[in-house]
């Protein structure tokens, strides 16, 4: 097909306010899916994102539409996530694209999270198309909502599409627009191939899929290819595009074309997304300029609950490594653990995404402890360490001074709750900025927040002091001095290395009380006391006893029936299973989990 | 070759159901408790072939006396008929002090049966009542009193811990005036409230701390008045232990006949359905085999440290533990000592009354280690 009827875009919007309501209708209306395939929110196709109601990964769909103008186009929708942990994936859709739609919720207006995306595609020079959504509902002001859009990101509005994603109104009108507001592709078939990764995955059957972008020169099945990034060459077997359920083979890929390569890449370390592919026998000068490589802000050690399945977990970790490569591990050992990995993230929500992957699509039972940023320690001898994981904090008498990450941070609100927002930056012990004016419903809060103070739960509790009306952005900003300590776990008088977290000195008896209250309620009894302390530097600031199991006793075997003991004894095997042993105190795993949502 | 098996009758009939009770039992007219006594010798006529030695027969419940008279001294009779008895073979009743008299005592004596064993549950009436139970405390005493006329000179009484309003004082009361009187035998259980009884339907709670501390209480009294703990719930004088309970903790056969009996016998472990009318129906009693060939040690561990002299090393080593096993299972011991949880000496491994008290999760450590 000629390029001037191709048109590869995405779409942007902030959690909610229907991104994949819109791309379910847009395939509807291109009839890419037949009606009986429909699902809700067909892109979201991991079953944590429908349940969530969320994006993690970049997907793609190629769509035929026939317009009004009698022409048929190509569409390559590219769906995003829109969560801020997920900044990475969405640069990672944007370089593929020549346009992106900005939904808008008509009674919400532009969110933190949709700014900071549309200003990425803005630097991408991607031809940014405004929609707005939910003008159904009884509270929707698309005037307001378009106002807003000049106002705020500056570019023109009034014109915008109104629509109703779920009610399926004026969806066409969107479609419409795509071909006359976006670009079509550039690029040049007969240059040398050069096509941009922007996802991959592990499929058992045909080995690694490349999600790529064409942007010069053209592929078919038998060329061998190039990887620009680690010189690999394999031979191409299949390539084509992406169905809305299905990947489907065609004889040739084109410059300006969005679709797959399959060429029976065995090792997902030869693939990164944002590696440039070319042509072996007539390969390209210069690679593409990739993605500038994310830093994860959030550590965490991940365990797996039955020690044996250490390789599995490795395994599935190298797995989602491959498109996702945001995510970084490396071995670790914990005395109380065992073997496991330190694992990087970019965010609480990303980590916790991560966990549930690894515990549905590979059925792995895990452990995982605390969240921790990377702390800077200078040391008395003049040198600086970094520390990501708690169990390396230097002694207190090594240390010349410690610092912490912070970031400036966003939040988007109406004005009532500047109040409550207010106070619980000041309790996160965040730095007010300034505050500005949007328009007269909605204030711009800017804060410098500690990154430790967010990684546990703050969205959480932003959404819960605002109603959920809130949203909130943030970037590294580095690194300022702090009082810390490291807070220490005993049971039964022994630390418990897993345990242990890096805390603001005054923090760190709060967050001791809590954690060791937390610990008694999940620990269960044990045939002896187990005292649970925290403890700064050997000294204890916190204490709980869990008192002994005094009776556990299957006192009648009535007439010689002892098959209730006997499944009394089976059960309580099974429960032990999931337990550690960590001296002569059995913990169970959720004893682990407990400590890291201490403000539920 | 088996040469021998005690025997266990089950009769599944109550006056009325207690409050906490999770047994098996239903009610009952005459023509069914008839019928349910022909059937259980029909099915215990199976084994005539087999020339039992039968060391001991017990006759549980339900409450075994609401039966007539008639019926269970036929159903002891065939016992007798079929399995070879002789004089120190041990055979016990169960009653309720209200369903019995001096008359029905007197025959039951002469029929054969040697010991009794009383539901008493608590000499205190509002305790009783708060039971459930159709007796009172001067019923109780009666009935013993009946049966020491009658000739048993072998009598258990049970007695309950946690009953709602007792309080640790009135426990100690039931146990002092039963050990005055001229018993061998107290059974005492801690009352537990299980899912599907009316207790559990009423919300009765029950606090697992005041339990222990009664039940530590409780068997320090009895040792005072001269009772030997023998196992978790049951004090014996003069060394007239139940001979039949300990055969089950000591891992040797019995045949249990009647509706939801159990059996240990030739290496199986069986159950008979809990259903009196399809046990009538039947021309002859069908188990459910729920384990063929048990663990041997696993069961060794769990039954032989409910008896006060616990488990020989070298029982652990004739029923297949390894020598690593063997030392595993002692340091764990050795360890738990500590928290005075049992005793250990070069031969066996016993358990402490606070690690019967604790004694689910204790075995559950040894298992753990085989």
């Amino acid at each position: 097909m000629n390029k001037d009827n191709i048109r590869n875009f995405c779409i942007i919007a902030h959690i909610d306010h229907g991104k994949s309501t819109l791309a379910d209708r847009i395939l509807e209306l291109t009839e890419t899916v037949a009606l009986r395939d429909m699902e809700n929110q067909l892109l979201d196709n991991m079953d944590i994102e429908r349940e969530r109601g969320i994006t993690i990964k970049a997907r793609a769909v190629r769509l035929k539409y026939h317009a009004d103008n009698g022409e048929d186009y190509i569409f390559n929708l590219i769906d995003t996530p829109g969560h801020v942990d997920f900044n990475y994936e969405v640069s990672r859709s944007l370089a593929a694209c020549e346009g992106a739609i900005l939904i808008v919720d008509a009674s919400q207006g532009i969110e933190a999270q949709t700014l900071a995306n549309t200003y990425l595609a803005i630097e991408h020079d991607l031809e940014v198309l405004p929609v707005v959504n939910k003008i159904d509902l009884p509270g929707a002001d698309p005037d307001r909502a378009c106002n807003e859009i000049e106002n705020v990101i500056g570019i023109p509005a009034m014109d915008a599409p109104r629509i109703s994603a779920k009610m399926g109104i004026n969806i066409r009108e969107v479609l419409e627009r795509v071909i006359t507001d976006i670009p079509a592709p550039k690029g040049d078939d007969d240059e040398p191939l050069k096509a941009l990764i922007f996802d991959s995955y592990y499929d058992p059957y045909k080995g690694v899929i490349i999600y790529c972008r064409v942007k010069e020169g053209q592929l078919k099945a038998g060329d061998t290819i190039r990887l620009m990034a680690t010189g690999a060459e394999f031979q191409t077997v299949e390539v084509g595009y992406m169905g809305a359920t299905d990947l489907i083979p065609v004889g040739e890929l084109h410059a300006g074309e969005v679709g797959y390569i399959a060429a029976s890449i065995k090792d997902i370390g030869d693939t990164s997304v944002g590696d440039t592919v070319t042509n072996a026998e007539r390969p390209c000068a210069e690679p593409l300029e990739g993605y500038k490589k994310v830093n994860p802000m959030v550590y965490s050690g991940i365990y797996p609950a039955d020690g044996a399945k250490y390789p599995d977990l490795r395994d599935a970790l190298e797995k989602l490594m491959l498109n996702d490569a945001s995510l970084s591990f490396e071995p670790e050992t914990s005395v109380a653990l065992g073997f496991g990995f330190r694992c990087g993230f970019l965010g609480l929500l990303h980590m916790e995404i991560i966990q549930e992957r690894l515990e549905r699509e590979y059925n792995l039972d895990l452990i995982t402890t605390a969240p921790s940023v990377i702390y800077k320690v200078n040391l008395t001898d003049g040198s600086t360490v970094y520390i990501d994981n708690p169990t390396n904090y230097p002694e207190p008498a090594l240390i010349a001074g410690a610092e912490e990450p912070v970031v400036n941070a966003h939040i988007y609100t109406p004005p009532e709750f500047v109040g409550n927002i207010m106070e619980l930056c000041q309790d996160r012990r965040g730095t007010f900025k300034d505050m500005k004016y949007l328009d007269e419903n909605r204030v711009d809060l800017h804060y410098i927040l500690p990154l430790n103070e967010i990684v546990y739960d703050f969205f959480d509790a932003l959404k819960s002091r605002t109603r959920g009306y809130a949203s909130f952005d943030y970037e590294l900003k580095g690194y300022e001095p702090s009082k810390l300590v490291k807070l220490d776990v005993l049971l039964n008088g022994e630390t418990v290395d897993a345990l242990s977290f890096i805390v603001h000195v005054d923090k760190a008896y709060a967050r001791g009380r809590k954690i060791v209250e937390r610990l008694k309620e999940n620990i269960p009894r044990q045939l002896f006391e187990v005292p649970v302390q925290a403890a700064i530097g050997g000294k204890i600031i916190a204490r709980e006893t869990i008192k002994a199991l005094r009776k556990d006793v299957l006192a009648k075997c009535y007439g010689g029936d002892i098959t209730r003991k006997k499944k009394l004894l089976e059960k309580q095997k099974e429960g032990k299973k999931r337990m550690r042993q960590l001296g002569s105190v059995s913990v169970p795993q959720e004893a682990f989990m407990s400590v890291l949502k201490l403000d539920e | 070759m088996i040469y021998d098996s005690s025997v266990y009758v089950h009769i599944p009939f109550c006056e009325r159901k207690c409050g906490y009770c999770s047994f098996y039992s239903a009610p009952s007219d005459e023509k069914t408790r008839t019928a349910y006594a022909k059937a259980l010798c029909r099915s215990i006529e199976t084994y005539r072939t087999m020339h039992l030695e039968c060391p001991s027969v017990y006759f549980g419940g339900g409450t075994p006396t609401v039966m007539e008279n008639e019926s269970l001294i036929s159903v002891l009779s065939k016992i007798k008929n079929v399995f070879e008895l002789d004089d120190d073979t041990e055979i016990t009743i169960e009653a309720n002090p209200k369903t019995v008299d001096i008359r029905k005592l007197t025959e039951l004596r002469e029929a054969g049966f040697n010991r009794i064993s009383f539901g008493v549950q608590s000499l205190i009436d509002e305790e009783l009542a708060a039971l459930g139970r159709i007796h009172t405390a001067e019923d109780a005493l009666a009935a013993v009193n009946d049966a020491l006329k009658a000739g048993f000179d072998n009598i258990s009484c049970d007695m309950m811990i946690g009953i709602p309003k007792q309080s640790t004082g009135s426990m100690l009361y039931t146990a002092d005036r039963l050990s005055e009187l001229p018993i061998s035998h107290i059974s005492a259980y801690m009352l537990s409230v299980e899912s599907g009884t009316p207790f559990y339907e009423m919300g009765v709670d029950t606090d697992d701390d005041v339990q222990a501390n009664m039940y530590l209480d409780l068997c320090e009294r009895l040792a005072e008045n001269g009772f030997e703990h023998y196992e978790i719930s049951n004090f014996a004088r003069d060394g007239r232990v139940s001979k039949h309970n300990t055969r089950y903790w000591k891992r040797e056969y019995y045949l249990g006949f009647g509706a939801s009996a159990h059996s240990f016998f030739d290496h199986e472990r069986r159950s008979c359905d809990d259903d009196t009318q399809q046990y009538i129906m039947r021309q002859t009693q069908q188990d459910t085999v729920n384990e063929v060939f048990p663990d041997e040690l696993e069961e060794y561990i769990m039954l032989g440290l409910r008896l006060s002299e616990g488990i020989l090393f070298n029982g652990l080593r004739m029923y297949g533990a390894s020598e690593e096993t063997v030392s595993e299972i002692r340091k764990k011991a050795e360890e738990l000592a500590g928290y005075g949880l049992c005793r250990v000496t070069e031969k066996n491994i016993s358990l402490t009354d606070s690690g019967f008290l604790g004694s689910n999760a204790v075995i559950g450590e040894f298992l753990n280690l085989c």
